[in-house]
């Protein structure tokens, strides 16, 4: 497998498996409207995804759809963060993933938007606004729980704490980004660690939240090691796939 | 056993550069700019708009309909307003 | 005095619905024409968000990508027009929450279709086809209703519905272009969602309490047995096209009527689900408690922090 398939699809399964969590959602939310704003983030997520699974298909040119990718890969084989995988837990939880996640991904696509890759770029140009909004909506939140009520300060502080040893693992490079970067298809997610720090602090401050003070920091899925919540996600995305195989739906 | 329900927010939505924002409905927010936020998932889903206006429901103050004749009737009569009113001898083109 | 105006008041309104002219938020109106439209309109609302829920069920396992986001979309969409309808109900001076409050608690009522479970794949088809399908009758129906705010409020659902019934009719016809297993388990779908579809109409006019008064203020314009034998009409030869069986042996052309014919709707089923006791009833209701009560801290901050950024901006 090339270093351009891999990297599309770690991008890919991050957008995936996220959309797949929040889908999970919708008739459920907090209240109708933020039920219908979720299930559009949702939406653009696994637009963004389906875009990328055609173009790592296109490129892979072994007779494999966008479906194939996205459905029928085995659980070590889906090279998502951890942190989207995680479950929805309540409406903080929810909320504080999102916004860990968006703010990740502006900086991220706007850096991406550069690439010599055209198809990656226009997918990137595309999925930055949706970005856009979707950072913009979860930080407000986030800022609106945090300085809410005692109550909401607590469980979006918890979420927080809970995550954050998730965060480091967006960052995460090894020779597959070298290659990308050497290639001027990639990102040097490093060089983004400023502009996400200062966002950060920036809704953190309005939201009267602190930084966690821990070190701790997991990784493993972009390599495919994941948590145990992956498996239990992918049987529910992959049941009909694997109930009746090779039909057309 | 309810909590209070956000407050009202009437939604004006602008549909393409040119037009006025036309009222499409209401909803519920915290603030205003949730309710900006909502009001474009909520009635933008299909590329409806270009601009939203958000106004909360209690701070509308409308006409009485019990006052409609009083209000609106007396306009009726005042048919010199129209253009129709007025003859124009045949042949005059653009007036 | 007073008895007197009443009369006169009545008699202008109904000459105003006799001549069509809609009825608006502010303008008087029988304290009954009222009370009947925020029961159906709440009602009507209701069933959008309940009615979110057995399609929600099959979302994270949608087949593919494709069918994933039409499924999302569409039960989105449900959301925005019980969002719809929920304003439309607001403007007659009846809160959402309290509506809410009245849905939880079981006192409200919704399309009793929505207490049916979906159970494969195909059931999403069926929904989409035969629910929607049955949906759209009672809805286009109601976009010259009496109520301004009813009505555009159906304007704009109708136009966006247009797509819900496409995509589960095209589901049913790739399921029966499939294999015998994919056949098998649209007919099964079919089968199970028929007839409550056709309960959806309510019951048959001879037994229809609300009609009457209801047609007479054009809030309704058609009765429940005109629009199920519409929908009737309109889906069996759907149906047929693509080689599914109507699960009714009843089922003819009656071309003297030039209307089928059908069997005898099961009114004891309908009733057993309408007074709560149909297979899902408890789990929709509990879905949409735990949702309010999950939510509610939620909204709660929400509207603390307005308080104090207001409180802020004021010092």
């Amino acid at each position: 497998m090339s270093a351009l398939n891999t990297y599309i699809l770690r991008i890919a399964d991050d957008s995936l498996i996220l959309g797949q969590r929040l889908s999970e959602l919708c008739g459920h939310g907090p209240a109708i409207e933020e039920d219908i704003a979720l299930t559009n983030v949702a939406l653009d997520l696994i637009g963004q995804a389906t875009s990328l699974y055609e173009y790592a298909a296109e490129i892979q040119n072994g007779g494999k759809t966008s479906d194939d990718l996205a459905f029928l890969r085995l659980e070590h084989q889906y090279l998502n963060t951890l942190l989207v995988e995680q479950p929805n837990g309540d409406f903080g939880m929810t909320i504080v993933r999102q916004w860990l996640f968006d703010t990740f991904r502006l900086p991220f696509y706007e850096a991406l938007q550069q690439s010599k890759d055209a198809q990656i770029a226009g997918i990137a140009e595309k999925a930055l606004k949706e970005t856009r909004y979707h950072w913009r909506h979860s930080s407000e939140w986030v800022i609106r729980l945090g300085d809410g009520t005692e109550e909401s300060h607590y469980r979006v502080q918890e979420a927080l704490n809970f995550l954050y040893k998730y965060v480091d693992e967006l960052f995460y490079m090894d020779d597959i980004d070298k290659e990308m970067i050497e290639k001027g298809i990639g990102v040097d997610l490093e060089s983004l660690r400023p502009a996400f720090n200062e966002r950060l602090k920036h809704v953190l401050e309005a939201s009267t939240l602190s930084m966690p003070a821990y070190e701790w920091k997991l990784k493993g899925g972009r390599v495919g090691r994941h948590t145990e919540h992956l498996g239990h996600i992918l049987t529910e995305l992959q049941y009909m796939q694997r109930a009746y195989p090779n039909l057309q739906w | 056993m309810s909590t209070k329900d956000w407050p009202l927010w009437e939604v004006f939505i602008r549909s393409k550069q040119g037009l006025a924002h036309k009222h499409v409905g209401s909803l519920h927010a915290p603030d205003a700019e949730m309710a900006v936020e909502n009001a474009r998932d909520v009635y933008t889903r299909r590329n409806e708009g270009i601009s939203i206006w958000v106004v909360e429901s209690s701070q509308v103050f409308a006409s009485d309909p019990s006052d409609s004749d009083a209000f609106f009737e007396p306009a009726q009569s005042k048919v010199y307003r129209h253009p129709t009113f007025y003859e124009v001898p045949e042949g005059i083109a653009h007036m | 005095m007073k008895e007197v105006n009443l009369t006169e008041l009545e008699a202008a309104f109904q000459a105003k619905i006799d001549s069509e002219v809609r009825i608006e938020p502010k303008d008087w109106m029988p304290e009954r024409y009222r009370k009947t439209l925020i029961r159906q309109i709440s009602q009507h609302a209701h069933s959008e968000i309940v009615g979110m829920l057995p399609e929600g069920n099959w979302i994270t396992r949608a087949p593919n990508l494709r069918r994933k986001q039409v499924l999302l979309a569409k039960v989105q969409d449900e959301g925005g027009h019980g969002q719809y309808l929920y304003s439309a109900m607001e403007t007659l001076g009846h809160s959402r929450q309290q509506s809410m409050d009245d849905l939880i608690s079981g006192k409200a009522k919704y399309s009793s279709i929505f207490n049916y479970p979906t159970l494969t794949w195909a059931d999403i088809g069926a929904v989409g086809w035969l629910v929607d399908g049955a949906a759209i009758m009672n809805q286009v129906a109601l976009c010259r209703t009496s109520y301004g705010p009813y009505a555009r409020a159906m304007v704009r659902i109708c136009k966006e519905e247009s797509f819900h019934q496409r995509q589960g009719f095209e589901i049913m016809c790739v399921l029966m272009k499939g294999s015998e297993e994919q056949r098998a388990m649209a007919q099964d779908a079919m089968n199970r969602f028929w007839w409550p579809a056709l309960m959806m109409f309510g019951p048959s006019d001879a037994d229809s309490t609300n009609s009457e008064e209801s047609l007479k203020w054009r809030i309704k314009r058609h009765t429940n047995d005109e629009l199920r034998q519409s929908f009737i009409d309109a889906t069996v030869p759907q149906a047929e096209l693509i080689g599914l069986t109507i699960p009714d042996k009843d089922l003819k052309w009656n071309e003297a009527r030039g209307h089928y014919d059908y069997g005898q709707i099961d009114w004891n089923e309908f009733k057993q689900v309408v007074s709560g006791h149909g297979p899902c009833n408890t789990e929709r209701i509990a879905a949409r408690k735990k949702a309010e009560e999950d939510g509610k801290w939620v909204r709660e901050a929400a509207m603390a922090y307005a308080e104090k950024k207001k409180a802020r901006k004021a010092s």
